[in-house]
């Protein structure tokens, strides 16, 4: 059982040598073990930059506030200690790493977050299943890491590394994003698989409620003005598709 | 001096006409037509001239030994002629003073070795030239690779050794050939080279250069690509890892001078230990009258310490209004922190990250080469410089 804090987080995102600005504003949430709490909200009110900033991004720093994993203040770990600890982001935007190939990436990556080498043979089963699941083509595996991948086999790499590296706590950053119907519902049946197999708790997100319908969430959050504006359960994002965000985006201009 | 060359006038452009562009004023067998540079020329103004051990002023006590072994498919002919061929020197025409001293000179070292591709053949296997210097003094030599109409082939250059050697090599790609060369520089410590290395493609002709410089104190290679005939293809892949100390200097030419051909250079560096120093020359240009010219160079340098010196010049002429495509873009930083956050956010650790980022940067040149058994080396060799500098 994993419980994972945020408690009056506040956050910059530095834009040069001398500017900042604050984009977070005291977020707080609790997310255990096994619950999907969706996060959404308007461009611009901040979701991605919690995600970046729980997850150490050298363009955001955390100015206030804790981050907690089973008690562990989170801020004082570097990046890779954050993810051998067992926080996981799936990014928006996949970063291209040239040459580096996919999967001597996913080995080392994997080295790391368990603590010692998988055998080989093993772990390339291991890999061609995991890979299968998403439907990705198993030459992907030799291609440099996000190199020349298309938005969906980026997003469909993020959820592979999701489901390898099983961390206790997944923040997904628009996961859903640019993707169509099809594989939207592949990369949904990956992350319910992580759920089913891992009891992972999950901060899903999203802009809209479409993958909501594939991957079933068990708190919906309104994000807005770089903090949490409502929360409530899955018929909050019923009613956020009928209204739209608008009486939120007033809300929070107005502050 | 007196010698074939076809379809290329010497002193181009005389006194009182303007030239064209500056890229392209002058060129001549003689090197008394190249004054002895002074280092405040543009084209030696990187140079640390001192360090040329004389090439540059022709000196010519041509006291070094440089022997040159070519290994070859049976299907591929293997000559050794002398300057009066007409084969040789047919292609080109020295551009500066080291060039036109190595084609003075190089018959004092023995003959130019000759390799013919003949005429709708494709070589079974890629044909070695390996040129190892054993006495370190100056030397010169001189290579005429021709790949006839229609035919195919891959042909390595390894330089290796201990020696102060300047050369010519001319690469005549005839009309539909495809011609991919990779030339290793992997000198001793103290080698000095001064290389030219001239392409002219013809029409619908495919050359490729891979240029890998690792080795020496002072490396200068100028590769320069003109067309002959129309839908001509190059492509100059450069890699370069320079370590303390040594001066890595490339000065790559495209001249568009017909229609509908295209170029890509992409020379990428890192630079590591103090006076490193790297430079890059990118010239292009695109020539009066053509259209269809398709171009993009592109430098990047990769600084791993302090102490490092990148110079990174790509210049870009074009003289008509019907081009498809030309760009240039030159790039030096340290590692991209975004890179490093990505690794890390997977749990590799930092310095692991950095490893995997540096080999990346090399590994992605390298894998375009299509010679397995070089893949390796020279990944083997990158590492061993990289486990110098860690």
């Amino acid at each position: 059982m994993t419980k994972f804090e945020i408690r009056g987080v506040r956050a910059d995102v530095l834009i040069g040598a001398e500017e900042r600005e604050e984009i977070l504003k005291g977020v707080d949430l609790t997310i255990n073990s096994g619950e999907t709490h969706a996060i959404m909200g308007p461009n611009g009110s901040g979701k991605s930059t919690l995600a970046y900033a729980i997850a150490g991004h050298p363009k955001y720093e955390i100015t206030a506030g804790e981050v907690l994993l089973d008690g562990e203040n989170v801020l004082e770990m570097s990046v890779d200690e954050r993810a051998r600890a067992g926080l996981f982001l799936a990014m928006q935007y996949p970063v291209e790493v040239p040459g580096v190939s996919m999967s001597n990436f996913l080995r080392s990556s994997v080295t790391a977050v368990r603590g010692e080498a998988p055998k080989l043979r093993a772990f390339s089963k291991e890999l061609q299943q995991a890979m299968g699941g998403l439907a990705i083509d198993s030459s992907f595996a030799a291609r440099g890491v996000n190199e020349g991948f298309s938005g969906g086999e980026k997003k469909r790499h993020e959820i592979l590394q999701l489901e390898l590296l099983k961390p206790k706590i997944a923040i997904l950053d628009e996961t859903d994003s640019g993707l169509d119907v099809d594989a939207l519902k592949v990369v949904s049946a990956g992350i319910n698989r992580a759920r089913e197999t891992n009891d992972v708790g999950v901060m899903l997100i999203t802009h809209y409620t479409r993958i909501l319908n594939y991957v079933r969430p068990d708190y919906v959050h309104v994000f807005a003005g770089g903090r949490i504006a409502e929360s409530g359960g899955p018929e909050l994002a019923d009613r956020l598709e009928s209204e739209g965000y608008e009486r939120f985006v007033k809300a929070g201009a107005g502050q | 001096m007196a010698s074939p060359n076809l379809g290329i006038r010497e002193h181009s452009h005389g006194a009182g006409e303007i030239p064209i562009s500056r890229l392209d004023v002058h060129g001549s067998f003689d090197p008394q037509s190249f004054p002895v540079p002074t280092g405040r020329e543009e084209e030696w103004r990187f140079t640390p001239l001192r360090r040329l051990r004389g090439l540059h002023d022709g000196r010519t006590i041509a006291d070094g030994v440089v022997g040159v072994e070519i290994q070859a498919p049976g299907e591929v002919r293997v000559e050794r002629v002398d300057r009066d061929d007409p084969r040789v020197g047919a292609s080109f025409l020295p551009n500066d003073r080291v060039s036109a001293l190595a084609w003075d000179s190089f018959p004092q070292f023995g003959q130019a070795n000759v390799i013919t591709v003949p005429k709708g053949t494709e070589a079974g296997a890629p044909v070695f030239v390996k040129a190892t210097g054993t006495t370190h003094g100056d030397a010169y030599g001189h290579l005429v690779v021709r790949a006839e109409p229609q035919s195919s082939a891959t042909v390595v250059l390894e330089y290796a050794g201990s020696a102060v050697y300047a050369d010519n090599v001319e690469f005549v790609v005839e009309d539909g050939a495809s011609l991919t060369v990779v030339s290793l520089q992997d000198w001793d410590r103290d080698a000095v080279h001064v290389s030219h290395q001239f392409a002219t493609v013809g029409r619908d002709a495919r050359f490729r250069s891979f240029v890998v410089t690792l080795g020496g104190d002072l490396v200068r290679l100028s590769p320069s690509v003109r067309y002959v005939g129309t839908g001509g293809d190059a492509e100059l892949h450069g890699l370069y890892y320079t370590g303390k100390g040594q001066h890595h200097e490339h000065r790559s030419l495209i001249d568009h001078n017909e229609s509908n051909t295209r170029s890509r250079v992409e020379y990428k560096g890192a630079l590591s230990g103090e006076d490193a120093h790297a430079v890059w020359i990118g010239d292009v240009i695109i020539g009066e009258g053509t259209s269809g010219t398709d171009s993009y160079e592109h430098n990047r340098n990769l600084v791993l310490t302090d102490g490092t010196r990148v110079d990174s010049v790509p210049n870009l002429e074009i003289f008509t209004g019907e081009v498809e495509g030309a760009g240039h873009a030159s790039a030096s930083g340290r590692l991209d922190d975004i890179h490093l956050f990505y690794l890390q956010s997977r749990g590799i650790p930092a310095d692991e990250a950095r490893r995997l980022v540096i080999r990346g940067f090399f590994q992605e040149l390298i894998n375009r080469i299509e010679v397995a058994e070089l893949r390796e080396r020279i990944m083997a060799e990158v590492e061993e410089k990289l486990a110098s500098h860690e």
